[in-house]
């Protein structure tokens, strides 16, 4: 039989048994609305979650050290010590990570503890330098007043919690300075043979040694903010305290490292105790990650961290789509019984089109076309039904969110693939679920049908 | 091959036995019948003599357990289950007792399925419904449903939808069985004047003898599935 034939005696088929069939029909769109819902929700808290994460730049985020660092950072070492001295983390090594596949941009991580004082009182806190590209990542979105004007701006932005702690109005601190004060190292000269001290470098870098200062420093707040976007990531702490890294790096604070690296340092020129390498995203960090190590040096990420979250929400989601296809199982039964009591109604027919010639594939193939326009209406019914459950999560959500005083959130996500992919799925089981009676109602025997009644 | 010229339907030893349990049911046992091309043929037999069966499986609904069918140049019982449906479809016309029309279709649509399933374009099947519908009289009844026909009118209906792909066999299964003595007399001269201005072979099988000796030019009787006569008329 021709095609549209098949479709058309298939509609009018459908159309019969109209009660039984739109029930059916309705059975895989309920089906398809659970899988495509739970699966929404899955999607949107992954991309949530994403979001969240990328935002906060955690995850594309490479920290570089020199091995010797890390080797010291373990306590019992299984490995024997080297024998040459380790590469140093300096500007020629900078340059050279600046220069690898895929990195955005490499830049020295500065954090140091310190106290700052507001209206004369004292409070201790930590201060974090924010690189400029911070500014477009997203990760400031939420921030009560405004980023840095600029890369070289005494401005500062506060968590909430230090906020708390100077005034009982944070946003009132917005455009009032702060002093922060802090220890600067000012390098001395290298000591001649006889012993003598020489004179120190501008940028306290030199190898003979240096001397602490203390310093003090205006800012004027700019921001509040809920949390450091990458707190606690390649330092000690979250920054309470967050300036831009152009000023921090000015500062030449004194930091842990320095009286190590003034023992050992031998050729005058400053190095890093680490330096955060940005990748272009979260998926280029392992190559960037493995390209470092070839340079001799030690690397920290979250890289595993991205893969257990990925494998997490693959878990998730495939429980999700468990439970969720669970309603389209019982309705695939339910297709098989509309179908098989079709046959049984529709006995004595099928020996009809049997007797006028209709081959045994053209009785299947009816019965299949019946099935999978039950699937395409269902799973269509069903996309859409799963929407707007997903609709309505979401404004149930940020409604609770709301009164919590919490931003709104997109927990829900239902991209094209997904949809197509519940319609295909649905037409698919279908077909599947029509197999048996489209087999059955074509190996009937034409004189039995017809003996029927 | 062994059909002869001039030959529609030949069936050869042709047996069809049941198995129910450790019993063996002979519906149709060891018969052997040649109908020629234009004859008007008439089985007739009590019930269960077995007229049926052998009609059923000389339209190529059922296949023999013994012998062998030969129609349309081939072997029925050798040819796959498409070449079968095939044969019934383009070859063959059915006539039942209790008409078969699909209730929820209307005539036209009725008479329009066998052209479907022979996949006849569908600028040509208008055309061919109509001429068989106006061949039984009933063009007038296109939109009607068989719910609202009379028996005869039905029967008619069945015969239109039996002949629209143009069978060379047309094989009736007690027609005037669910219908009164003149309507039943009316079908029977419709398959004649068919017979006689189309040159169709029609196989018929009843049990009503005088109707069989009015129409039919041969007169085959059957019983307990073996062939007891065969009669041509003068």
């Amino acid at each position: 039989m021709k095609a549209g034939d098949l479709a058309e005696l298939a509609l009018r088929n459908l159309r019969e048994a109209v009660l039984r069939n739109s029930l059916t029909t309705l059975g895989v769109a309920v089906g398809v609305a659970s899988l495509v819902a739970m699966l929404s929700l899955g999607v949107g808290l992954q991309e949530l979650a994403t979001r969240r994460l990328s935002n906060s730049g955690l995850f594309d985020t490479v920290i570089v050290m020199p091995r010797r660092n890390l080797q010291e950072m373990r306590r019992i070492s299984t490995t024997p010590a080297p024998t040459k001295e380790p590469r140093a983390l300096d500007d020629d090594a900078r340059k050279e990570l600046e220069r690898l596949p895929n990195v955005v941009e490499v830049y020295p991580q500065i954090r140091f503890p310190t106290e700052v004082r507001y209206n004369g009182v004292p409070y201790s806190t930590i201060v974090a330098g924010v690189p400029e590209s911070a500014r477009g990542n997203g990760a400031y979105d939420g921030i009560q007043g405004n980023f840095f004007s600029g890369p070289n701006a005494d401005e500062a932005i506060l968590q909430i919690e230090l906020a708390k702690d100077l005034a009982a109005q944070p946003s009132t601190l917005i455009g009032k300075d702060l002093v922060v004060r802090y220890a600067e190292r000012q390098a001395l000269a290298p000591q001649s043979p006889s012993g003598d001290a020489g004179e120190g470098d501008a940028n306290g870098s030199g190898a003979g040694g240096f001397s602490i200062v203390p310093r003090e420093k205006k800012l004027r707040i700019v921001g509040i903010i809920e949390t450091e976007p990458a707190a606690g990531f390649g330092g000690f702490g979250s920054g309470r305290l967050l300036i831009p890294l152009e000023v921090a790096s000015a500062l030449r604070v004194a930091q842990v490292n320095d009286l190590r690296d003034a023992v050992r340092a031998t050729d005058g020129k400053p190095r890093y105790a680490s330096l955060t390498v940005r990748a272009k995203s979260p998926s280029r960090v392992e190559a960037i990650e493995t390209a470092i190590k070839g340079m001799g040096f030690g690397t920290f990420s979250l890289l595993d961290a991205t893969r257990n979250l990925r494998l997490f929400f693959t878990i998730f989601d495939l429980l999700l789509a468990i439970f969720g296809s669970l309603a389209l199982a019982v309705a695939t039964l339910g297709i098989i019984n509309t179908l098989v009591m079709a046959i049984l109604e529709r006995r004595r027919e099928i020996g009809i089109l049997k007797a006028l010639g209709a081959a045994d594939r053209d009785v299947k193939q009816l019965f299949f076309v019946e099935a999978g326009v039950m699937g395409l209406l269902g799973g269509t019914l069903g996309a859409g039904l799963g929407w707007m459950i997903g609709r309505a999560i979401t404004i149930g959500t940020n409604l609770y969110l709301k009164r919590q005083g919490l931003p709104g959130a997109h927990v829900f996500s239902v991209p094209w693939w997904l949809v197509l992919g519940a319609i295909a799925f649905a037409v698919i089981v279908s077909l599947a679920a029509g197999l048996y009676p489209a087999t059955r109602a074509a190996r009937l025997n034409p004189v039995e049908a017809l003996r029927y009644e | 091959m062994t059909a002869s010229t001039g030959v529609a339907v030949r069936a050869e030893r042709v047996s069809r036995h049941y198995e129910m349990g450790t019993a063996v049911i002979r519906a149709v046992d060891d018969v052997t019948l040649e109908v020629r091309s234009g004859e008007f043929v008439a089985l007739l037999g009590s019930s269960g003599s077995g007229k049926s069966t052998l009609l059923n499986l000389m339209a190529g609904l059922d296949r023999p357990t013994g012998g062998a069918i030969f129609a349309d140049g081939r072997n029925l019982s050798e040819l796959s289950s498409l070449e079968l449906a095939r044969y019934r479809s383009k070859t063959v016309g059915m006539v039942f007792q209790s008409f078969n029309l699909l209730p929820r279709m209307t005539l036209e649509e009725n008479v329009e399925l066998p052209l479907r399933l022979a996949e006849v374009d569908r600028a040509e099947r208008g055309k061919r419904v109509a001429d068989a519908l106006e061949r039984v009289r009933l063009e007038k009844r296109l939109s009607h449903r068989p719910s609202e026909l009379s028996g005869g009118e039905q029967q008619r209906a069945a015969l239109a939808r039996a002949l629209v792909n143009r069978p060379t066999l047309l094989f009736a299964d007690e027609p005037t069985g669910n219908l009164d003595s003149a309507t039943g007399e009316s079908i029977m001269l419709l398959l004649k004047e068919i017979q006689q201005t189309l040159g169709m072979t029609i196989v018929m099988v009843t049990h009503e003898r005088p109707l069989a000796e009015r129409f039919a030019n041969r007169i085959v009787s059957l019983a307990d599935g073996k062939l007891l006569n065969d009669g041509v008329k003068s």
